[in-house]
């Protein structure tokens, strides 16, 4: 059992009790909510007549299900304005912070909450989202939670659950340049794969995470789940303070001292014990894109697309799944697969540094003929400062649509979907069969980077080779 | 789904039907319940949509839309089923078109969770057990009665000891599944844990 980790020690923090049958009851300290996962939880709360516990420990926006393309009300898809609807009136109703379009302050709840200074180390979060291991980024201890759970958190502030071992993913050396944090999650996941998470926190560390911005960092954390670890996370250092430094509500004057004492204090202790340590080379990752219908199913870009043969016994049947439903072979190279659809964006990869890179790599082309490329900037904060510095224009020049915020086509719960069997080069973070809102639809996963040099040529290319000139 | 939806309520040690074989690994919860079903306020409506994609491109050969399989109630799976996404509507959609119980090889965390909170057992067995019980269901119907209190799962045919986590077991035998009173209880910890947490204090603002 883990010992001493950042994991332990924030667990043991909030921890409230034993709870009889084992778990144990965890304190929650932000609360994020959405319109998607949380209006069965206020309707629960209804029934049985109770109250939300601490209305000033949640803060809701909205994001699945806003369109990005016209935002005025009523949003003409029914549904999503009786979401949106619902949401605000929860949150009327219950005194919650609720960040609304147009408020500047809208935009994917795990881009929302770190840049607005509510994600802190020492934390716990969580929001009924899977993608909520994002905030570990800061050295909180966040994790997705199911309807139920956040109708327990409402209602109490806590939630039953067992604790999680700890498996430290140490990263060393650095990547190259042209390698971004998108490639080396896609390399770790691909490496330990999708069910090796299952049960544990991931404590990702190492030169080359401590050399990656707080974005990157969040990028990192994000794709957890992805690997079957609810919860990731990075020891804080100075750039963690940093960042949340000055943010709308970051600590202030005297009380910035004593957080940022208390957050120096907070690190997994040199002699802690984990339940697992696993090594990767960074120097080593190359860009990486997805071949199949799980993120641990990707490439290095100049690798074939394995064989069956090549493949761990226990991931042969999903592998057999995803020769057929992407239409590729074995062997088969990744590099110059036509793509139709290019996406940039998610709580992944739509933040500033995520648009500054593609910017940079669209700057003077064009995309290719009959692509359809759209970015969705991953906030109303982030449009913001995109259009400040004229990103928007070298996106527009280059041929790609500039949309609103939103989680857009990451889930296509909004009109962004693919349609047929489309291959769309995505810098989302799934690629399951009809995740892009089209049943055959095909997502190839990959950085913001790599995207925009999948638009230019109109197939996978090498980012690499625009960064050369 | 006709008629009227009951959940689970209150303590509960056997779960009697039967077996419907759904075969795959990491099947995940976009596949059970694609996200364009998410655009709703309740849960009502999700059973009739499990698998909504999946069974529409099998054009009524997928499990869920076999004549054999009508009236099932354990879900028989393989490893990291209910992979992706947090949303509780993947084990509401299977509970609502009438899973009672799972057994499989494993689960991923988030999906299980789901589903003990709302009452649906998550058990589990070897991979070759799995495929034996697989095997089976394809050529004769399966009926099992699970017992959490002796962890088993019986029937004509086919025996197994099968497994949960303790925690689950105690809450369905107790019928503490239902969490939020349990949580509610310890009130003055709750407080108490509030004012104590560094944070609550230097975030004053917020």
């Amino acid at each position: 059992m883990s010992q001493d980790t950042l994991f332990d020690k924030v667990w043991e923090l909030h921890k409230v009790a034993d709870l009889p049958g084992g778990s144990e009851q965890i304190f929650i300290g932000l609360h994020l909510i959405h319109e998607v996962t949380s209006p069965q939880a206020f309707g629960a709360l209804k029934d049985k007549n109770l109250k939300v516990k601490f209305p000033n420990r949640t803060v809701a926006t909205v994001d699945h299900i806003v369109p990005t393309d016209n935002q005025s009300r009523p949003f003409k898809d029914n549904l999503a304005e009786q979401m949106i609807d619902t949401l605000e009136k929860n949150c009327l109703e219950h005194k919650i912070k609720f960040f609304n379009i147009g408020s500047g302050k809208q935009g994917i709840v795990h881009v929302v909450a770190p840049e607005l200074g509510l994600t802190q180390p020492g934390m716990t979060i969580a929001c009924g989202d899977s993608h909520t291991s994002t905030h570990g980024a800061f050295g909180s201890i966040a994790f997705g939670i199911g309807t139920s759970q956040v109708r327990d958190v409402l209602a109490s502030q806590t939630i039953a659950m067992n604790k999680l071992k700890v498996r430290q993913i140490w990263c060393e050396n650095k990547l190259s340049n042209g390698i971004y944090a998108k490639d080396l999650v896609l390399h770790i996941i691909n490496q330990l794969g999708v069910k090796a998470g299952v049960g544990y926190a991931y404590e990702f560390a190492g030169p080359a995470i401590s050399s990656l911005s707080m974005e990157e960092r969040m990028t990192i954390c994000n794709m957890s789940i992805e690997g079957g670890a609810r919860c990731g996370y990075i020891n804080p250092d100075e750039k963690t303070f940093n960042y949340i430094k000055d943010k709308l509500c970051s600590p202030t004057n005297e009380n910035w001292d004593n957080a940022i004492n208390w957050w120096r204090s907070l690190q997994s202790d040199e002699n802690s014990i984990y339940d697992d340590v696993v090594k990767i080379d960074a120097s080593k990752v190359e860009p990486t894109v997805t071949w199949g219908i799980t993120p641990g199913q990707s490439i290095g870009i100049n690798q074939k697309i394995p064989s069956l043969r090549e493949i761990d016994p226990n991931d042969q049947f999903i592998a057999g799944e995803a020769y057929e439903y992407m239409g590729f072979k074995p062997g088969q190279s990744i590099r110059d697969t036509p793509i139709d659809v290019c996406f940039i964006g998610s709580c992944t990869n739509g933040r500033i540094s995520d648009l500054r890179v593609a910017a940079k790599v669209l700057e003077n082309h064009k995309i290719a003929k009959n692509i359809k490329a759209f970015v969705v900037p991953g906030s109303e904060r982030v449009a913001k400062e995109a259009k400040e510095e004229g990103l928007d224009k070298v996106f527009l020049n280059a041929g790609f649509q500039w949309r609103e915020p939103g989680c857009s086509m990451c889930l296509a719960m909004n009109s962004d979907k693919l349609t047929g069997n489309q291959v769309s080069a995505s810098s989302s973070n799934r690629n399951f069969k009809g995740r892009q809102g089209s049943p055959s639809g095909r997502t190839l996963l990959m950085s913001p980077a790599m995207v925009a040099a999948a638009a230019i040529n109109g197939k996978v290319s090498d980012v690499r080779d625009f960064l050369k000139k | 789904m006709k008629g009227k939806f009951n959940p689970p309520l209150g303590q509960f040690s056997q779960i009697k039907g039967k077996c419907i074989s759904l075969v795959g690994d990491d099947i995940d919860t976009d596949r059970i319940i694609p996200a364009r079903f998410l655009k709703c306020v309740d849960f009502d409506s999700l059973g009739k949509s499990v698998f909504a994609d999946d069974r529409k491109a099998l054009k009524g050969n997928h499990p869920f839309d076999l004549e054999a399989n009508k009236g099932a109630s354990i879900l028989i799976v393989n490893s990291n089923f209910g992979c992706g996404s947090s949303r509780e509507h993947a084990p509401q959609a299977l509970m609502r078109w009438g899973i009672k119980a799972i057994i499989g090889e494993s689960y991923a965390d988030i999906f299980y969770s789901n589903c003990i909170a709302i009452g649906i057992p998550c058990l589990t067995l070897s991979k070759k057990s799995i495929k034996i019980i697989q095997k089976y269901i394809e050529n004769k119907d399966l009926f099992f009665e699970i017992d959490l209190l002796k962890s088993t799962a019986k029937s004509k045919d086919l025996n197994f000891n099968i497994e949960i986590k303790e925690t689950s077991r105690k809450m369905f035998l107790s019928g503490e599944w239902d969490t939020t009173s349990k949580l509610m209880d310890n009130n003055d910890l709750i407080e108490n844990k509030l004012n104590n947490l560094p944070y609550i204090k230097f975030n004053s603002s917020f």
